[in-house]
Parts: structure tokens; C-alpha cells; sequence
């Protein structure tokens, strides 16, 4: 489903080079669970995001179900994300002029599809079947995860990333989203890949990559 | 000290953080402060050259003219007045008579006919200033011979050039050349007939001033000692005025001039104001929207020991700061601008001006744009005193001390109005006339807002939830939190509006005279038709196709009495200024005094026409059989019986040509003025005018311009003296006058529309973090830079429709009334130009959306994760 080979990110900042990434290589099966812990810096965001096609490696390539990014250009990588990949993100990133319901039905309405009817589905699925016509501010943080989990898997994306989905919830919301995200990658089979450095939520997941100064320093299968 | 370095220091620091706003808050400022400094540095330029050309303006030292010869006792008053006070010394100065009047021009060669205006010039006129020739030097050469120089116009128009011969009456001219400045001379004026000079001397061959014929009588006069002008004027005012002649002095005539254009370019400055005012809107937004940013830094100032003053002075140095650079940047862009004014107004100008700078404008610009960005910066600030420490701690701390009444933001508001009527005060020097258009402005502006927010309500209300989805993220862009939707609506409305108000009051005007709207109006009018042509012009029409003409006889008159009282008793003759002749009342004059003394060109018919409506009494009986000594019943138009003080069954004495006719008015009559067909004052039964002295005029409609021109020219070849005016011409002309009338204003009002431009680069600017953050959030899920581009698009097309159907719409409601109440003529709606113009809008507001925004679409998806 996700194989990353000899993956390579270098930044140049002030005149110096800076590698966040160094070499970094996996393969990841379709139905699977992963979560990616380590540290502030280690790397994390920018391996998720050259695994989801949002930046280009320096080296190395990455293949998404089967398709190899660095033959796409930016647009088609758009295309390939409204149709295969869904995102959550730790601020929810919903889109404020746009109700909980539009939001949900975003993905879908850039593929041209008719979305009315899944986004109610998915509402309800989230518990939050009577709070589609409300705008994002009039919900709590909880609840706007929740709509954002719903617009994550609007598109029925067969890879799923979330970037510290609970960094921004208490505990209790927290533990809600995760255990929605586990049901939803085992009733559907979605791919999982997690970013997280919160390790009792990483315990979740099936195999563990461990980042230490853009390096795996652990790669853990339970 | 220390505290108000620390001040300084720190706006200076929180400044490098945000170029982008201070740029653009610089620019809303410098846009109206350029306009305003223009304006006024041109204006005193105007002043200056009006100056330096005062006697050029009026062409001698004195000017006499009347409507009338000059009877043989005003000829000596003449030479008494070229002698300095002394027949004797007539010798010494000089005089040069003007003798001006209607005709049509003949080109032979190309027959190609026209009405003109001539002015039949003796030698030595104009005494002052010079007259600028194409090709250069044939002023000169122009007495020597049978040779007319032209209105650059004339040659265009009639397809003539240097060479050709002119026929004018029963004579002929050779064409020297074309004349392209003549000093005091308006272009404006010679829209309607182009103008053309001949020797006077081959005046009484032309045979055009016979009887009916109207025309000016001008003599020039260069004085021995041009510094006894006044003295002169003032001792022989009152003969000339007892011989129907009034004279002018260079200062009276730069007095006249000075008013009229210096109320000219301060009610322009007017125009530069709102493009100021709506910059300053733009720094009052531009501020609140970055006080809601510094929020936190404002209150980590706070928890650091910063009082609330310290952070207010920090915030409200940085304003001025902004607004002292605006306005530097804006007499940069005032001087420039200076340059070109002269060029813009050169068709209404009557002076060369001379271009310098004027320290004055340059100040005054200075002071006001730092001013207003303090003024409307200060509302706005006023709320950081208010910003609570605790806001460090938690960014959603609600701060509604924040929104609780401050008697200080009244006080801010005061003074901004109180600003308003100040700078307009300032700008036209008058308390009246800058309350009313202050009040206008604000009436203008609120309901443009309340227009503006009401649509946008609407679209929020009713929202089209059929649109495809892209669109329908682009119209909820609208109202996204902290949209400046409104403030951008107003900026950009507020020019269109003004543009808009002008080109739909100009279009209806011009639309009066427009020929192919009404295919049963006439077209072609012929005038000063003789008694004895009526039939051969009758013969000429109905050969061209015309079914039967409709001639109308012209008898002009004067009034000898009214109600039995002579007229001097109603003009109070005993004053000592002079008259005019133009109707506008002068200082000491009653203001009807016109009416009494003008010359009235009457008619005679049995019936009324359709349009006119009887409002008071009978119209009557054409039957009726009349002794020649007893009144005729007349008929007078509503608005002229008011001046005259008379109604039905009053006696007025006409002086017909030296014969006292008497009448007494038998109705009151309403009449259509802005139907084009011979319309009259007084309306005479058939019977005793029919032996009077007159001349006849006729109308006809003819489709073809072919057959048009074909008529003018088989009349002009036989009867000379008969002039024709084809409505077409007119038409263009009526146009071209409103056009060069209203160009500086057009000119000044796209200054508001820049400043519009400025607020809405600002507005985007303003929202840029949350587009990149939400361009690149759809492009996560999925969104290609097409669709990121396409809501983009839609959310601009939606602004401007939404500012064009705002301002149009208020301006075609503005110009309906101006149409309808001031004008008193039938309104036309301009709807294709108004659509183009609504277009032109709507292509602005997206290039300049498009272009602000243009970083969100080259972002990369991966930042979103990065900003968190």
C-alpha cells in the first residue's frame, strides 16, 4: 500500500544544509496500522508529509498504492489524494465559512461527486447526525475533530494520515477520536498511518517506526 | 524622555513585522493626498496664469459690446474712450471693432455646408496675447485680402484644407489656414458652430446682417494709459448702458474668471477629498484588523509592565508614522500629477496654464493626509488601552472589557465627523457648502453599506446551494469571519458611483437630442428664412422627399410696457453697474430684470401645438375679428409670466421694430422645452404681426444624412442667408461639451476608484494567512491549482458584482433624480454602458483580487502541517 525507499530530505537554512530526513525505507501493507512517535524535530511532519505526496524527497522515492509520486506533478498528486488519501490534522483545519456538513462534503464535491447523502451517513456515524447545519466555531473542540474525522474518510481513502489527531484534545475527546479511528481502519480496512508522540496512543498501532534526528531508531511490530 | 524613546523604538520594531500593511495603509493615504495636492497646486497655478494673462484674456484694455450697432452717439463715446477721456486724443489708443453672428459656410471644392459662428475682425484686435495659427503667422496676412482663418473643426467636419475657397453669404473667402488658440477662448464654445474669421471689411459683402439676423456688436479699445481703465469704465458706464452698451475691464473679466475657475478646482478638490475620505476608511480597517492581531503581543506588553498609554503610544506612532510617509509619498504622486492636469482640462480651460510648484498645495497635502490617517486611525487604537493582560495566558479569554463602552471612542468619533466638515471647509473655504457635501458623502457612503450589507445578508440568506461547489466556497468567502466585505464594497462603490452618476446624467442629456430614438422627430432645422423664400425652401424640401414642411414666422420684440408701466420702472435703470445680457442677474440687478429687457422672438399662429398645455385661461379665438388699435390676445408660457409679474387679462405694449403693438394675456402656457421644434415664450393670434418685420423656420425629418447634407447644400446656394443645423451634429456636439464639461471630475473621481483598488488589495492582504491556510487545505484534500484558483475567482466575481450591482444601482437611482428633478428631462436608461461599466468593475476587482492572492496558489500542501 506505502513503500517508502531511501527516503532523503535535506532544507537548506541560512546558507547551511539541514537533513531531516535521512535514508529512511518501509513497506506497508494494505490494512495496516502505523504510528510514527519520537520527539520535537525528529522528523515526523516531514516524513508524513512526503508519504502523503504534500512535498517532494530530496532523494529517494515514495510509491502509494503502487503509484510512484515522483512521477506525478502537483496536480496530479491533488488527484491522487481526493481519491485514495484522507488527513487529519492535530488544529482539525476545518474550513470556517463552511458548515459541518459542507466541510464533510468537500472532498467529494472536488471530485464532482454527489455528496449529500455520505455526508449525512457520515455525520451520524460520528454521532453527530443533528449538528450538520452548524459552522465550526458554534462547535467544541471534540466535535470539530470529529467532523474533520468524518471528512477524512468522506472520499472512502484507502490510506488514512493523522498528524497528532489528539494534541489539540483532552483526554477523554482524546480517547473517543482514537478509538473511532481503530474502528473505522478495522470495519473498512483502511490504511492507518499516525503521527504521534503521545506513546499510549502509538501502543494502539500495530507497528511502530521510532524517529531519533531524521533517523528509524526503532521499527516495532507488535 | 526615556519613555517616549522606548515608544518610538518599539513602534520602529513592531513596524518590521508587518511591511506589507504599512505599505498598503501608505498607499490608501497617498492615493487621495496626490489627488487633493494636484487639484489645489493646479488651481493656484490657474490663479497665477488667469494673472499673467488677464489683458490677453479680454483682448484690449476695454471691452464694449451690445446686442445692438452702436448708435452714432456710442461710435463717439468710443473715440472719447480711445483718447483717454479726450475725442481730441483719439489718436493716441486704439479701437477695433468685433462684429459677430450665425451663417452657413460653403466649401465649394468638397460641398460640404455647415453654420458657423463669424467674427468679422477689424485690424489690430486681438490687441493683447496672440492668436495661434495653423500653418503659423497667417493672423497677419488676414486683412490683407478676401481670406477667412477657420476652426481647426470646420476643415475636419466639412473636409476642407488650406486653399480652398468659402462661400459665406453672397461672399466668397479663400481658407488660410485654422486657428488653434485664441486667448480667452473657450473650447467648449465652438462645439456647436465652429468658429471662423473674416476681414470686417468684407463683412457688408457677406449681405448676412439683414434684417432678423442676430448679432453681437464688440469693440476693443487700447488706451493711451491701460492704467486708467477703471477710472474710464466707472465715468462711462452710465452713457453706454443709456445707448445699450456695456463695457468690461480686464479686472472685471479676471474677477469672473477667477471665480468661476477657482470654484471650479475647489469643487474638483471636493472629488480628491473622497478619495482621501476613502483612504482613511481603508487605515481605520487596515488598524482594527491588526489590533485583532496584536492581541497577544499587546497584552505580553501588558504582563511585561507596558501601561496601557505606553502601548496606545506605541500603536499611535506607528499610524502617524504611516500617514507622514502616505503623504510624502502622495505630494510625490501630487506633483506628478500636476503635470498632467493641464492637459486633461485644456478643453474648458480658457488660459495657457504654467506649471510650478506650489508650496502651499504641498503643506496643506501634508498636513491633511497626516490628519486623517490619525483621525481614522484613532478609533480603532483606542480599544488596545483595553486589552487585558490575561489574554497572554488564554487566547480566548473573553475580553468583552474590550467591547464595553469607552466615552473615548464617542469623542473619536466626533472628531472624525467634526474632521470631515473641517478638510471640507478648508477645501471649498465655506461653511455651507462643505456641510452639504459631507452630508452627502455620509449619506452616500451609509447607503452604499446598508445596500452592500443587505446583499451580502441576502446571499447568506437565500444562498444558492445549487451552484457547483466551488462557487459556492467563493460566495461563502463573503462573509468569512473578519471579512472586510463591506468596507470593500464602499471603496470601490463609492468611485463607480460617481463615475456611474455622471455617465447615466450624460447619457440622458445627450439622449434628448438623439434623433434615431423617435423616428417622427425632426432632424433638420432651417432658420432665417426670408418671407419671400418660404416658397423656394418649401420647393427645395419637398423635392428632397419631404411631404409637406410646416414653416413658423419669428417676430422679434421688445417690451415697451407691462401694465401700463414702462419698462425702466420694473430693470430699475438708475443702477450703476452694468447689465447682462446672458440672464444672470448682477450685483444690484432685480433678478427678473432679464425678462423685461431681453428680446423676445415670437410667433403667430390660430391653434396651440400638442405638446403645449393651456394651464390658466382660453386660448383665443382666431376668428374673431380684430380692430388693427385693439389688444391682441397673446399666450405666455407659465414660468416667464411669473417673472413678468403677469397673468391672464394683464396689458403688455411690444416694441415691434419701433411700432408699439399692443396685448393682452389671454392664457398661461405649459411648455415642453426639451421637445426639439420651434417652442416660444408668446404666442401671437394671426392677424396683427402679419405686416411685422420677420423671418420663418422650419423643421423636417429626413432619415439619410446624404440627403440632409444634400438639402443644406442646394439651400445655401440659393439662399445664403438661410442657416440649417442638422440634430446629428448637435447631438455630437451636446456630447462632446458634457464630455469635456465632465472630464476633470471623471478625471479626479478614478482616484477614488484607486483608492478603492488600495482597500481592497489591503482587505485581501488582511485575510492572506487564513487564504494560504485554506488554498493549501484544499489542495490536501485534494484540490488541484485550478480549483484553488476557480474559488478564488468566484469569491472576486462575486465582490465585484457585488460592489458593481451596489454602485450602479445607486447610481442610476442618483441620476433619475438629477435627470428628472434638476434637469426637468425624461430619464434613458444607459443599459449597455452601464453593463460595460459593471463588467469593467467586476475585471478590476478580480485582476486585483487575483493578483494579491496569487502566493496561495503557489504554496506548498505541506506548510499547513508545518504551521501548526
Amino acid at each position: 500500500m506505502l513503500r517508502a525507499d531511501a527516503l532523503t530530505k535535506t532544507y537548506t537554512s541560512g546558507g547551511r544544509d539541514l537533513t531531516v530526513l535521512k535514508d529512511i525505507t518501509f513497506t506497508l501493507e494494505p490494512g495496516g496500522f502505523l504510528a510514527i512517535v519520537g520527539p520535537s524535530g525528529s522528523g515526523k511532519t516531514t516524513l508524513l508529509g512526503l508519504l502523503a505526496g504534500l512535498d517532494r524527497p530530496t532523494s529517494g522515492s515514495v510509491h502509494l498504492d503502487g503509484q510512484d509520486l515522483a512521477s506525478l506533478d502537483e496536480d496530479d498528486r491533488a488527484r491522487l489524494r481526493g481519491q485514495k488519501v484522507g488527513f487529519v490534522f492535530q488544529s482539525f483545519q476545518l474550513i470556517p465559512t463552511l458548515t459541518a456538513r459542507e466541510n464533510i462534503e468537500v472532498p467529494l464535491e472536488l471530485l464532482g461527486l454527489e455528496a449529500g447523502a455520505r455526508a449525512d451517513e457520515l455525520l451520524a456515524r460520528v454521532g453527530l447526525a443533528d449538528r450538520g447545519h452548524h459552522y465550526p466555531i458554534q462547535l467544541s473542540g471534540g466535535e470539530q475533530q470529529r467532523v474533520a474525522m468524518a471528512r477524512a474518510f468522506a472520499n472512502r481513502p484507502k490510506i488514512l494520515f493523522a498528524d497528532e489527531p489528539t494534541g489539540n484534545l483532552d483526554r477523554t475527546n482524546g480517547h473517543s477520536i482514537v478509538e473511532l479511528l481503530i474502528e473505522l481502519n478495522r470495519t473498512l480496512g483502511t490504511t492507518l498511518v499516525l503521527v504521534t508522540h503521545d506513546l499510549e496512543l502509538a501502543a494502539k498501532a500495530k507497528r511502530m517506526l521510532r524517529l531519533a534526528d531524521g533517523l528509524v531508531v526503532e521499527d516495532h511490530t507488535s | 524622555m526615556k519613555r517616549w524613546r522606548w515608544i518610538v523604538a518599539m513602534a520602529w520594531r513592531e513596524s518590521r513585522a508587518a511591511p506589507r500593511r504599512l505599505v498598503l495603509m501608505t498607499f490608501a493615504v497617498a492615493v487621495g493626498v496626490g489627488a487633493l495636492v494636484a487639484i489645489n497646486g493646479f488651481a493656484d497655478n490657474l490663479r497665477v496664469s488667469v494673472q499673467a494673462q488677464a489683458r490677453a484674456l479680454l483682448g484690449g484694455d476695454l471691452g464694449l459690446s451690445s446686442r445692438q450697432p452702436f448708435t452714432p452717439e456710442a461710435t463717439r463715446l468710443v473715440r472719447v474712450l480711445q483718447g483717454g477721456g479726450d475725442s481730441t486724443k483719439a489718436s493716441a489708443g486704439r479701437s477695433a471693432n468685433v462684429t459677430g453672428f450665425a451663417g452657413m459656410a460653403y466649401v465649394t471644392r468638397t460641398s460640404g455646408a455647415r453654420l458657423v459662428q463669424v467674427a468679422a475682425v477689424e485690424a489690430g484686435w486681438p490687441f493683447y496675447g496672440t492668436v495661434k495659427t495653423v500653418p503659423g503667422g497667417i493672423w497677419d496676412s488676414l486683412q490683407t485680402g478676401r481670406f477667412v482663418v477657420v476652426d481647426p473643426a470646420l476643415l475636419t467636419t466639412l473636409d476642407a484644407r488650406p486653399g480652398d475657397t468659402l462661400a459665406l453669404g453672397e461672399s466668397r473667402f479663400i481658407i488660410l489656414g485654422s486657428v488653434t488658440q485664441l486667448p480667452g477662448d473657450v473650447g467648449v464654445r465652438s462645439a456647436f458652430a465652429p468658429r471662423i474669421f473674416i476681414p470686417a471689411s468684407y463683412l457688408d459683402g457677406t449681405k448676412l446682417l439683414s434684417f432678423g439676423a442676430r448679432a453681437s456688436h464688440d469693440v476693443y479699445i487700447k488706451l493711451p494709459d491701460p492704467k486708467r481703465a477703471e477710472i474710464l469704465s466707472g465715468r462711462y458706464e452710465q452713457k453706454l448702458r443709456a445707448e445699450k452698451v456695456r463695457i468690461r475691464t480686464v479686472t472685471d473679466d479676471q474677477q469672473d474668471l477667477n471665480d468661476a475657475l477657482g470654484t471650479m478646482a475647489r469643487y474638483l478638490g471636493l472629488v480628491a477629498l473622497i478619495a482621501l475620505l476613502l483612504g482613511g476608511i481603508g487605515v481605520a480597517s487596515a488598524t482594527h484588523e491588526f489590533i485583532n492581531r496584536k492581541l497577544e503581543t499587546v497584552a505580553v506588553l501588558r504582563c511585561l509592565g507596558a501601561t496601557a498609554p505606553q502601548v496606545f503610544g506605541v500603536y499611535l506612532t506607528q499610524a502617524l508614522g504611516v500617514g507622514l510617509i502616505g503623504s510624502i509619498v502622495g505630494v510625490g504622486i501630487g506633483v506628478l500629477l500636476q503635470l498632467a492636469l493641464p492637459r486633461v482640462l485644456s478643453g474648458v480651460l480658457p488660459v495657457e496654464v504654467a506649471v510650478t510648484m506650489s508650496p502651499e498645495a504641498i503643506l496643506l497635502g501634508l498636513a491633511v493626509g497626516l490628519w486623517t490617517s490619525f483621525v481614522f486611525a484613532l478609533r480603532p487604537l483606542l480599544s488596545v488601552r483595553r486589552i487585558s493582560p490575561l489574554v497572554a495566558l488564554r487566547r480566548d479569554f473573553d475580553d468583552t472589557v474590550r467591547r464595553q463602552r469607552d466615552p473615548l471612542r464617542w469623542a473619536a468619533w466626533t472628531l472624525l465627523a467634526l474632521s470631515v466638515v473641517g478638510l471640507a471647509t478648508l477645501q471649498v473655504r465655506e461653511i455651507r457648502p462643505a456641510l452639504a457635501f459631507s452630508g452627502g458623502v455620509v449619506v452616500a457612503l451609509g447607503v452604499l453599506a446598508l445596500a452592500a450589507s443587505l446583499l451580502v445578508k441576502g446571499v447568506r440568506r437565500w444562498f444558492p446551494t445549487r451552484l457547483p461547489y466551488l462557487w459556492r466556497q467563493g460566495l461563502a468567502n463573503l462573509y468569512r469571519p473578519a471579512n472586510q466585505t463591506v468596507v470593500v464594497v464602499l471603496a470601490l462603490g463609492f468611485g463607480a458611483f460617481l463615475l456611474g452618476t455622471l455617465f447615466v446624467v450624460q447619457y440622458s442629456l445627450v439622449q434628448q437630442f438623439s434623433v434615431d430614438a423617435s423616428p417622427d422627430r425632426p432632424n433638420l432645422i432651417l432658420f432665417d428664412i426670408q418671407p419671400d423664400q418660404r416658397v423656394g425652401v418649401d420647393s427645395i424640401l419637398h423635392a428632397a422627399g419631404v411631404p409637406k414642411s410646416a414653416l413658423t414666422p419669428i417676430v422679434p420684440m421688445r417690451i415697451a410696457s407691462v401694465k401700463g408701466k414702462p419698462v425702466a420702472q420694473f430693470t430699475g435703470e438708475v443702477r450703476t453697474d452694468t447689465a447682462s445680457e446672458q440672464g444672470r442677474p448682477r450685483r444690484g440687478e432685480r433678478p427678473n430684470a432679464w425678462a423685461f429687457r431681453r428680446e423676445y422672438r415670437s410667433t403667430y399662429r390660430a391653434s396651440k401645438t400638442p405638446t403645449e398645455i393651456v394651464v390658466k385661461g382660453r386660448w383665443a379665438d382666431s376668428t374673431a375679428v380684430r380692430t388693427p388699435q385693439s389688444a391682441a390676445p397673446i399666450s405666455v408660457e407659465v414660468d416667464l409670466a411669473g417673472e413678468l409679474g403677469v397673468t391672464v387679462g394683464d396689458t403688455i405694449v411690444w416694441d415691434v421694430q419701433g411700432v408699439k403693438v399692443p396685448s393682452v394675456v389671454a392664457n398661461l402656457r405649459q411648455v415642453n422645452w426639451a421637445r426639439f421644434e420651434p417652442n416660444f415664450f408668446v404666442v401671437f393670434p394671426p392677424g396683427p404681426l402679419d405686416a411685422a418685420p420677420q423671418t420663418w423656420v422650419t423643421l423636417a425629418r429626413l432619415d439619410s444624412a446624404t440627403t440632409r447634407g444634400l438639402i443644406q447644400r442646394r439651400v445655401v446656394e440659393r439662399y445664403p442667408n438661410v442657416s440649417m443645423i442638422d440634430l446629428s451634429v448637435v447631438q455630437a456636439a451636446v456630447d462632446d461639451v458634457l464630455s469635456r464639461v465632465t472630464l476633470g471630475v471623471r478625471f479626479m473621481a478614478l482616484f477614488s476608484l484607486a483608492a478603492g483598488g488600495v482597500v481592497l488589495i489591503g482587505a485581501v492582504a488582511g485575510t492572506r494567512r487564513q487564504r494560504i491556510r485554506e488554498g493549501v487545505l484544499l489542495k490536501t484534500l485534494g484540490a488541484t491549482r485550478r480549483q484553488v484558483m476557480r474559488v478564488a475567482l468566484a469569491e472576486y466575481v462575486s465582490l465585484g458584482l457585488l460592489s458593481a450591482v451596489t454602485s450602479l444601482g445607486l447610481a442610476t437611482g442618483a441620476g433619475w433624480a438629477v435627470v428628472g428633478r434638476f434637469f426637468k428631462l425624461t430619464f434613458h436608461f444607459p443599459a449597455g454602458g452601464i453593463l460595460g461599466f459593471g463588467v469593467a468593475i467586476i475585471a478590476l476587482t478580480v485582476a486585483v483580487g487575483l493578483w494579491t492572492s496569487r502566493e496561495v496558489f503557489a504554496r506548498t500542501p505541506l506548510e499547513i502541517l508545518r504551521a501548526e
